[in-house]
């Protein structure tokens, strides 16, 4: 299936919507500090990702991806791998303070 | 340098920056292992659809060989560093900004706006 990595990711995506809507975690509300608290990690994993799969450290298997390789060898599931996992970190603590009231 | 060294590379780097780079302290907060308890749950379940299904294989030359839910137990270190340092920088912004804050020690004390302060 060649959706099951993005399947995946959308399904990270869609459980914790709502976070931000039921239990207003405003994560996505506040995009740029959303954006700026993504942009280092996204630099250095995405960095780290190149060099596994340059030295062979793992692979990923093109029949359960969309087919879209980036420059480096990296398919595009793993580049939003790290958008969409360090957003649904986001809400979760969100969603925490607020539940704890902080 | 294998998955295995990186990925305490990786855990140290991130502890490094909460507790001694941006001081946000995360590590220490009760906050922080909550959500981190959530994240570890949910991680079993996609990482494990991942490598289980293998849409990723690994080289076993590289990694331990311990595996939880089908992933190598680096996977768990390479999400905590992650997490971390994104955690870390979202909290960081919360900082009052051009505004003297006394910090724990004089050295965090920040220079009042417009005195051609280095930006952080």
């Amino acid at each position: 299936m060649r959706f099951t990595y993005l399947a995946v990711l959308a399904g990270c995506l869609l459980a914790t919507l709502p976070l931000e809507l039921f239990l207003r975690a405003r994560v996505y509300a506040r995009w740029r500090r959303w954006l700026l608290a993504l942009a280092p990690a996204f630099v250095v994993f995405v960095a780290w990702d190149l060099y596994a799969i340059s030295r062979g450290q793992w692979f990923f298997d093109p029949a359960q991806t969309v087919g879209v390789v980036l420059p480096g060898g990296i398919p595009l599931e793993e580049v939003l791998f790290f958008l969409v996992v360090p957003t649904c970190a986001l809400l979760a603590f969100e969603a925490v303070r607020r539940v704890t009231c902080r | 340098m294998s998955y295995t060294a990186l990925a305490l590379l990786g855990v140290a780097g991130a502890l490094v920056v909460d507790l001694a780079v941006l001081r946000t302290r995360l590590v220490l907060s009760r906050v922080f292992w909550t959500t981190y308890g959530i994240i570890l749950f949910f991680q079993l379940i996609t990482n494990g659809i991942l490598t289980g299904r293998g849409v990723v294989t690994y080289d076993p030359s590289t990694i331990v060989g311990l595996r939880i839910v089908y992933a190598p137990v680096e996977d768990l270190l390479f999400g905590f560093a992650l997490i971390l340092l994104t955690l870390t920088v979202w909290v960081w912004q919360e900082r009052p900004r051009y505004r003297r804050t006394s910090g724990p020690d004089g050295a965090s004390v920040r220079p009042a706006r417009g005195r051609g302060s280095p930006r952080t």
